[in-house]
C-alpha cells in the first residue's frame, strides 16, 4: 500500500489546488467581463489578510465554520448528508443562551453546563432525523431540511416575550447571559479579541481525527461509509451506526454557534449569524473531510468573507468573494472527481503493466524492468 | 518510477505505522501552529495603517438586509443620501451588508467608514445597534446615526419612527376603500419592528369600520430566509389573501413588497405601499394605478436632517423621534384615485388630527 504514498499525497493536494486555480481564473473572467481589473481585487484582499484586526476576524469566523464543517464531515464519512447543521447550531445556541441567562452557577459548572446544553440540543435535533431514518426509512436529507424550517419556528416561539424572549428596542433577544458563562477571549490589543472557544474548535479537530482513525467506532463508521453491505457482513449494525453518526454530527453542530455566543454576543438575538451550517457543507467538501483540510478550507472561507468588504471602498463589488466561493464549490466537485478517475486509471494502467510484464500481484517485485516506464 | 517506489516500499514497510502516525500528527500540529502563528502575526491593524489618509468626506450609510433597490426602506435612505450629496457637494458612500454576517462585520463596516473620514455615518436598520454601540465610542469625532433603534452615546443620533401612526392612517384608508370588508396585511419578517406596522394598521381598520376583517401574514421568521428580499414570497402571500376576498393589501416587507403590489395589480385590487411613496417609484410604474397610497416613513428625510445638522456643525444627538406631528411619518396622497373614494380623505384627515392632538392613541403591538 505504501507504494502509492507519494501519489496519494499528490492526488490529495491536486484536487483542491486545481479547484482553487480554476475558481480564481473563472472569477478573473467574471471581473474582466464586467470591465474591471482582474488582479487588483486579489491584491487588495491579500493586503487585508496582513492586518492583525482582520486576522482576528478571520480566525473567529473560521472557528465557527470549522466546527460546522466537522459536523457535516462526520456525516459525509458515513454517506449521511446532514443538511440540518444550520438549524441544529442555531437552536443549540439559543438553548445555551437561555440556560445561560437563567442559571447562575460558578463558571466551572456553568461553562460545561452550557456546552452540554448546546451539544444535547444539537444531538436531539439531528437525532429526530436519525430516528426517522432508521425506523421509517425517511431520507435524512429531507428530514434535516424540514427540521431547519421547524427550528426557525421554534426559535421564533422561544423569542416570544412570555416565553424566554426579552425585547431590546426593535430586537428580539434572550436576555443577557450571566457572566459566569462568558468565556474570556485572547486579548490581541488593538486588533480585538480571539474567541476563547477557538481552542474548542482545535480540540474538536484533533478529537475527530483520533475517533475516526484510532478507534473501533471510527473504523466501523468509515467502513459503513465505504460499503454498507460489507460493513454489515463484518458485524456492524448499520442502524445503530446511522443513529450514532447523526447524534454525533448534530452534537458537534450544536457547538458551532458557541464561540460567538459565549465570547462576544452573550445573547441570542436577531443579529446572531445564520447560514454557517450551509457554508459548512462547502467547507467540508473542499477540506475533503480531513481535519487539516477542513481547517484550511475554513480559513480560506473566512478570509474571503472578511477581506472582501474592503473591495467596496475601491470600486469593486465585494460580491466577487461570494462568486468565488460558489465557483470553488463547483470546481471542487468536478476536480475531485476528475482527479479520482485519473488516479484510478493510473493505478489500473500500472497494474496492467505489471501483469503484462509477467509479475504476479503481491509477489516481490523488486525489479527495475517494468514495461513502458 | 514505479519500480523505484517499490524498492523504497520494502525498506519502509517496517516503520510503516509509526511513520504514518507521526506524519499525520505533524500535519495536525502544523495546522494548529499556523493558526497560532496567524494569531500572533505582527502586521498592524487596518485602522492604524490608513489613518494617515484621512480625508474630510461626507455622509455614509450602511444598508440593512435587502439592501439598495428595495424600492422601499433602504431606497428611502438612499434618497436622503442623494439629496445630501447634491446639497453639500461632498463624497458619499453607501455599503451593503453580506448575508449571515456577525456584529463584528457590522462593526468593521462602520469603523471602516468612520476611519476613512466619512461623517456622519448612519446604520440603516436596528441590526446595527450593538455594532454602533461599540464603534461610536472609538470615533468620538464622528457623528453616528442609527435608524429604528436607540443607542446611547454623545455622538449618536437615534432616528426612530412612529410607524404605527402611518400604518393607522393606512388602515383608515383601507377600511374606506374595501368593498368586500376584508383587507390584508403582509409583513416581511415576524419581528417587533413589523409588528408595529400591523398593530397600527389593524387599529386603524377597526376604528374606522369594525365589520372589516384583517387577514395577516408574515413571510418568514428571520430576515435571512428572505422575508424582506423575496418578491416571489410576497406575491404568493398576497395572492392567498386576495383569494380570501381581501381587496386592499398593505405590505411592510421591503423588496418583497413589490411582489405584493404586482399580485394586487394583477387581481385589480388595491395595494398600499410602505416607507417610500411607492406610487412614484419608477420600478413600480406598471402597477401604480393600483397603489392606493403608501404609509410613509421618511427615512430619507431623517438621514438628510442628520447630514444637514453635521454640515451646520450642530450635529443632532440623542433620540430623534419622527412621528406624524413632525411629518416624519405620514400617508402619501399622490394617487389621484384616492380622492375618488367617498369619505376617505376626510377620515384620514380626521384620524391624523386625532393622533397629533393625542385623542387617538395608537398601539405598537
Amino acid at each position: 500500500m505504501k507504494k502509492f504514498d507519494k501519489e496519494r499525497v499528490l492526488l490529495a493536494v491536486a484536487g483542491p489546488v486545481i479547484a482553487l486555480a480554476v475558481a480564481f481564473a473563472l472569477s478573473s473572467v467574471v471581473l474582466i467581463a464586467s470591465g474591471k481589473n482582474p488582479v487588483e481585487p486579489y491584491t487588495l484582499m491579500f493586503e487585508q489578510a496582513s492586518f492583525s484586526d482582520i486576522q482576528v476576524l478571520i480566525i473567529n469566523q473560521a472557528s465557527m465554520y470549522y466546527i460546522a464543517a466537522l459536523a457535516v464531515a462526520i456525516g459525509f464519512r458515513m454517506n449521511l448528508f446532514n443538511i440540518g447543521v444550520d438549524g441544529q447550531y442555531q437552536l443549540a445556541a439559543m438553548m445555551a443562551a437561555i440556560v445561560g441567562a437563567h442559571a447562575d452557577l460558578p463558571a466551572v459548572i456553568q461553562v460545561p453546563l452550557l456546552l452540554l446544553t448546546a451539544l444535547l440540543t444539537g444531538a436531539f435535533w439531528s437525532g429526530i432525523a436519525g430516528v426517522l431514518k432508521v425506523t421509517r426509512g425517511v431520507s435524512e436529507v429531507v428530514a434535516t431540511i424540514m427540521l431547519n424550517a421547524i427550528a426557525t419556528s421554534v426559535i421564533a416561539y422561544l423569542w416570544l416575550p412570555d416565553v424566554f424572549g426579552v425585547k431590546v428596542g426593535n430586537n428580539n433577544t434572550t436576555g443577557e447571559m450571566h457572566e459566569s458563562g462568558w468565556i474570556p477571549g485572547i486579548d490581541m490589543g488593538d486588533a480585538g479579541e480571539i474567541y476563547g472557544l477557538v481552542i474548542l474548535a482545535v480540540l474538536l479537530g484533533i478529537g475527530y481525527w483520533v475517533v475516526l482513525n484510532r478507534t473501533r467506532f471510527g473504523f466501523d463508521l468509515r467502513a459503513s461509509g465505504a460499503s454498507e453491505s460489507a460493513a454489515a457482513a463484518s458485524g456492524v449494525d448499520p442502524k445503530r451506526m446511522v443513529l450514532t453518526a447523526m447524534l454525533i454530527s448534530g452534537g458537534i453542530a450544536g457547538l458551532a454557534g458557541l464561540p460567538i455566543l459565549m465570547g462576544d454576543t452573550h445573547t441570542y438575538s436577531l443579529n446572531f449569524p445564520t447560514g454557517i451550517g450551509f457554508l459548512g457543507i462547502g467547507i467540508a467538501l473542499l477540506g475533503r473531510n480531513s481535519p487539516v483540510g477542513i481547517a484550511f478550507a475554513a480559513l480560506l472561507w473566512a478570509w474571503l468573507d472578511k477581506a472582501s468588504p474592503e473591495l467596496d471602498f475601491h470600486d469593486y463589488d465585494k460580491e466577487i468573494a461570494v462568486i468565488m466561493q460558489g465557483l470553488i464549490v463547483l470546481s471542487v466537485v468536478v476536480s475531485y472527481e476528475a482527479v479520482r478517475e485519473w488516479g484510478l486509471r493510473r493505478q489500473q494502467r500500472r497494474v496492467g503493466a505489471e501483469l503484462a510484464a509477467g509479475h504476479v500481484l503481491g509477489a516481490d517485485n523488486n525489479t527495475k524492468e517494468v514495461a513502458g516506464r | 518510477m514505479c519500480a523505484e517506489l517499490s524498492t523504497h516500499c520494502g525498506a519502509w514497510r517496517m516503520g510503516n505505522f509509526t511513520m504514518r502516525r507521526t506524519s499525520k500528527l505533524t500535519r495536525v500540529a502544523v495546522g494548529v501552529a499556523s493558526i497560532a502563528l496567524a494569531a500572533t502575526a505582527c502586521g498592524g491593524t487596518s485602522d492604524s495603517d490608513s489613518s494617515s489618509s484621512k480625508e474630510d468626506l461626507g455622509l455614509a450609510i450602511a444598508y440593512d438586509i435587502g439592501g439598495k433597490g428595495d424600492q422601499s426602506f433602504n431606497d428611502a435612505a438612499y434618497a436622503g443620501l442623494q439629496k445630501a450629496q447634491k446639497e453639500f457637494g461632498y463624497k458619499t458612500a453607501d455599503i451593503e451588508p453580506t448575508e449571515g454576517e456577525t456584529d463584528a462585520d457590522k462593526e468593521q463596516r462602520l469603523a471602516s467608514l468612520a476611519k476613512q473620514g466619512y461623517n456622519p455615518v448612519i446604520g440603516v436598520g436596528f441590526a446595527y445597534g450593538p455594532a454602533m454601540d461599540a464603534v461610536a465610542k472609538k470615533y468620538p469625532d464622528t457623528t453616528f446615526g442609527i435608524v429604528d433603534s436607540v443607542v446611547e452615546g454623545d455622538n449618536v443620533a437615534s432616528l426612530v419612527f412612529a410607524e404605527q401612526e402611518a400604518s393607522y392612517l393606512a388602515g383608515v384608508a383601507a377600511a374606506k376603500a374595501t368593498k368586500t370588508n376584508t383587507v390584508g396585511f403582509v409583513g416581511g419578517v415576524d419581528i417587533p419592528l413589523i409588528h408595529k406596522f400591523e398593530a397600527g394598521y389593524k387599529q386603524g381598520v377597526q376604528d374606522t369600520n369594525s365589520k372589516v376583517k384583517v387577514v395577516s401574514q408574515y413571510l418568514t421568521q428571520t430576515a435571512e430566509e428572505g422575508g424582506f428580499s423575496s418578491p416571489d414570497k410576497g406575491k404568493a402571500a398576497a395572492e392567498g389573501q386576495i383569494e380570501k376576498k381581501a381587496d386592499v393589501v398593505y405590505q411592510a416587507a421591503g423588496l418583497s413588497g413589490q411582489g405584493v403590489i404586482e399580485a394586487a395589480a394583477k387581481a385589480k385590487v388595491w395595494a398600499i405601499g410602505v416607507d417610500s411613496d411607492q406610487y412614484q417609484q419608477e420600478a413600480l410604474a406598471a402597477y401604480k394605478d393600483y397603489i392606493l397610497t403608501s404609509a410613509l416613513k421618511d427615512v430619507g428625510g431623517a438621514v438628510y436632517a442628520l447630514a444637514q445638522s453635521v454640515d451646520n456643525d450642530k450635529p443632532l444627538t440623542g433620540v430623534q423621534t419622527f412621528d406624524l406631528k413632525v411629518d416624519g411619518v405620514g400617508l402619501a396622497e399622490s394617487n389621484p384615485k384616492m380622492t375618488e373614494i367617498p369619505g376617505l380623505t376626510d377620515a384620514v384627515a380626521k384620524a391624523k388630527a386625532g393622533i397629533i392632538d393625542g385623542t387617538i392613541k395608537v398601539k405598537t403591538e
